[in-house]
């Protein structure tokens, strides 16, 4: 369990929620944070393992208690399934970027086979005019990049939201069939109040 | 019929269908679903479905109120009242936005409606069609669950999941906009199924039996146990396991203005009201408990006070449907999640049968303070003008605590429940968390529909009287028996005592100025009076109540008078000023 101070402490939390595929749920979600003057980072709406479910990935620089809550309030819209918040520390998360710069520039001047080597990164579309380079990782390997490429006469950049593999979920499969019975058992209603080694309430 | 549809049922389940339009499909489900009375007012983008309720009119009772707002509170006044589930029709755009501020009511006080708004063309929509605004983005804060149906083939099963969703769980409002060509569309219709299971939504939570076990043995080695509960009781229909838990703890049970009423005022565990203007001793008593067991209610600050100063010396058992509200604003020690009608019988069946002699002892010396300074000259002026005390008190001793009070917002609100007397659950109808003035009028229309043989009598002040003044004219054609009893103290007087007390008496537009209610309410055909002399009072109350029919009573009350005890904004429950 985390200590009191760990959890008024701000830090970047990815908060995962599987959905029923319907429309204006992402205003119904995104009103949540907004309606507490909280940014959202990144968003990211996709897919999951189960067909007609989706997936959001949301990325928020919040305290412990906060997130919570905010946890407990989307997991209580109708069409939400379920919630999970996560430290980067429970996750594998990667963010795509892409780059575009002069052609001409960047070849006179540097070896864009090592610039790409070095930064792991690789060439999407090389044309006269312009070149696009693509990289994926974490944050800050994105932003240095942009670094490197800055003097170079950087045109155009992009980055994606965050998406996030927790590193312990078993998936969704098993939890959708609980869902889907009308007398859920014990498996749906976990839940972060109870310690699961002593199995009493404490926080 | 269909013929080759006929012969493709007649290999499975050979289910009827008959050829509707997506209109009568609202009806017929409505009808399904128990439905009787229906609040609404008319306008283009329904009209197909008005023009269907013709025909239906010998099953669904349509009332026609004035405003779409009061059709929002009539259906809240019906729900509360009735426990069945309130339906509002209204038109698109302007109709539908009417409706705002009577979902955002139901939603924070959690009444059970289905709302119903009519919409442009499917093909008009994000045209900017005359009438047409984004309801759906426009109610998306203010409602439990919301859909846009744009084919008629899907009314049936939407509606059926707005009713489910609506009463299920923590209740609340649920809103449907239907396209005008989905209402004329004609389809084969299967008949009404009702829905009993989403599998995204957990309208009740698991119990868990080890937060039973937890919270029954802190309850039996408390030595200073205090009960809180709110509308959740009346909600979960568990007056009676509510009952039954208190008096075997013998555990002191203070309310909040939305849970009053779910056991008797004058049950001897029963000590009164929390919050701001509640009783002294509930109160002070939060911050000398050692146990405190919150049922159904949700630690609005209105009851709390300073959180930071707020019981801090209890453990805290919460009981709730919601596990949203589980540490929202009070960490709790043992969380008690479920539908308390199941979770308070598992709870009583584990605790000591107990007294708490001393400890209530404690309660009714705070009371004696308290009836000596504040509520014995409330209730018993002997000179100068009336107070809104003695008014409720001579109602009290006239209804016997047996009626409906309904009442609007502001200090009229604060004494009514502070001091009507209520025998039933289900009884005190009121605007708790949004504070809505104008919700009084229209409310305790639809809580005589809701409960026809109840007397009713909407208490209501001067200021909040005409925010929807206009409903009288609902009274009016449909000819019920509402008890209407304006408290005149020609001010805005919550927000005049605010000004007294902690903004050096600059009276900033509280000043208000009212027509003749009498002659108002006499040219809508309806009964009336007003009085001011206290020799006058109550054969002027039993007038009102004698009445057949209808009747407003004006009375004047003392202009400056201030609603006590107070914790004021920013202070902690124990620091209550009883002046």
């Amino acid at each position: 369990m985390s200590s009191s101070q760990e959890i008024n402490e701000k830090q970047e939390f990815t908060i995962t929620v599987y959905t029923e595929n319907q429309i204006g749920l992402l205003n119904r979600i995104a009103i949540i944070f907004s309606r507490r003057k909280i940014n959202i980072d990144t968003l990211n709406t996709s897919p999951s393992e189960i067909e007609h479910i989706h997936r959001f990935n949301i990325v928020i620089h919040e305290t412990e208690e906060v997130v919570r809550k905010l946890a407990r309030q989307i997991e209580k819209q109708v069409e939400v399934l379920k919630v999970y918040f996560n430290t980067n520390e429970d996750i594998i998360w990667q963010e795509m970027a892409l780059y575009k710069v002069p052609t001409d520039t960047i070849a006179e001047l540097v070896s864009v086979e090592r610039l790409l080597r070095e930064n792991g990164a690789r060439a999407v579309v090389i044309r006269k005019d312009y070149t696009v380079f693509e990289t994926t990782g974490h944050r800050e390997e994105t932003d240095k990049l942009i670094e490197v490429l800055q003097p170079y006469g950087l045109i155009e950049f992009v980055r994606s939201a965050r998406v996030a593999i927790i590193k312990d979920s078993e998936g969704f499969n098993r939890k959708l069939r609980e869902f889907e019975r009308r007398e859920p058992g014990q498996e749906v209603i976990e839940n972060e109040f109870l310690d699961k080694e002593k199995n009493v309430f404490s926080m | 019929m269909n013929t080759a549809q006929e012969e493709a049922t007649t290999l499975t389940e050979p289910r009827k269908t008959v050829n509707v339009s997506g209109s009568v499909a609202l009806l017929e489900g409505l009808i399904a679903e128990g439905t009787d009375t229906i609040f609404g007012y008319p306008g283009g983008a329904i009209m197909p479905i008005y023009d269907a309720i013709y025909d239906y009119k010998d099953q669904l009772k349509h009332i026609l109120v004035r405003h779409e707002q009061g059709g929002t509170h009539a259906g809240q006044g019906y729900a509360r009242t009735s426990g069945k589930v309130g339906v509002v029709f209204a038109t698109s755009g302007p109709g539908a936005t009417n409706l705002v501020t009577g979902l955002a009511d139901a939603q924070i006080d959690s009444t059970p409606m289905v709302c119903i708004t009519g919409q442009v063309y499917a093909h008009l929509l994000g045209t900017d069609a005359f009438q047409e605004t984004d309801v759906i983005n426009i109610t998306t804060p203010v409602t439990k669950w919301n859909y846009q149906i744009t084919d008629a083939t899907e009314i049936p099963s939407v509606l059926a999941k707005a009713f489910y969703i609506a009463r299920s769980g923590r209740p609340g409002p649920v809103l449907i906009d239907i396209t005008k060509n989905a209402q004329l569309q004609m389809f084969d219709y299967e008949g009404y199924t009702p829905c009993d299971h989403v599998r995204s939504y957990r309208p009740r939570p698991n119990i868990r039996k080890e937060y039973i076990e937890q919270a029954a043995a802190l309850i039996n080695s408390a030595k200073k146990p205090f009960i809180l509960f709110g509308q959740g009781v009346s909600l979960g229909n568990a007056e009676q396991e509510f009952k039954a838990f208190v008096e075997k703890t013998g555990i002191p049970a203070a309310w909040t203005i939305m849970g009053a009423g779910a056991i008797p005022t004058d049950h001897p565990l029963n000590v009164g009201m929390l919050g701001m203007h509640g009783n002294y001793g509930p109160n002070v008593q939060t911050n000398a408990c050692d146990v405190l067991i919150a049922i159904g209610m949700r630690f609005d600050d209105r009851v709390t006070g300073r959180l930071d100063k707020y019981a801090k010396q209890a453990k805290v058992i919460h009981l709730d449907i919601d596990p949203a509200e589980i540490d929202k604003n009070v960490k709790a020690e043992v969380p008690v999640w479920g539908d308390c009608k199941q979770t308070l019988p598992l709870l009583t069946a584990l605790v000591d049968q107990k007294e708490h002699k001393e400890w209530l002892a404690e309660f009714r010396a705070y009371d004696k303070t308290e009836l000596e300074t504040v509520i014995h000259k409330e209730l018993n002026p002997e000179s100068g003008e009336l107070t809104m005390g003695e008014v409720i008190n001579q109602l009290n001793v006239l209804t016997k605590g047996e009626a409906i009070i309904v009442t609007d917002v502001g200090q009229h609100q604060m004494v009514a429940c502070r001091y009507a007397k209520f025998n039933h659950t289900r009884s005190n109808i009121t605007s708790g968390g949004l504070g809505t003035m104008g919700f009084g009028l229209p409310a305790a229309i639809g809580a005589k529909f809701g409960a026809p043989d109840r007397t009713v009598v909407a208490v209501i002040g001067d200021g909040g009287f005409q925010m929807t003044l206009q409903e009288l004219g609902t009274i009016m054609q449909s000819g019920i028996d509402v008890k209407i009893m304006i408290l005149n103290n020609r001010f805005l007087g919550m927000v005049r005592q605010w000004q007294q007390l902690f903004h050096e008496k600059r009276y900033s537009f509280v000043d208000i100025t009212s027509p003749d209610f009498v002659k108002l309410a006499d040219s809508y055909y309806i009964a009336g009076k007003k009085v001011s002399e206290r020799e006058d009072l109550v054969s002027s109350l039993e007038e009102m109540l004698n009445h057949k029919g209808s009747f407003l009573l004006e009375v004047m009350v003392a202009k400056e008078h201030n609603v006590f005890p107070m914790v004021p904004q920013g202070s902690s429950v124990s620091e209550i000023r009883l002046k």
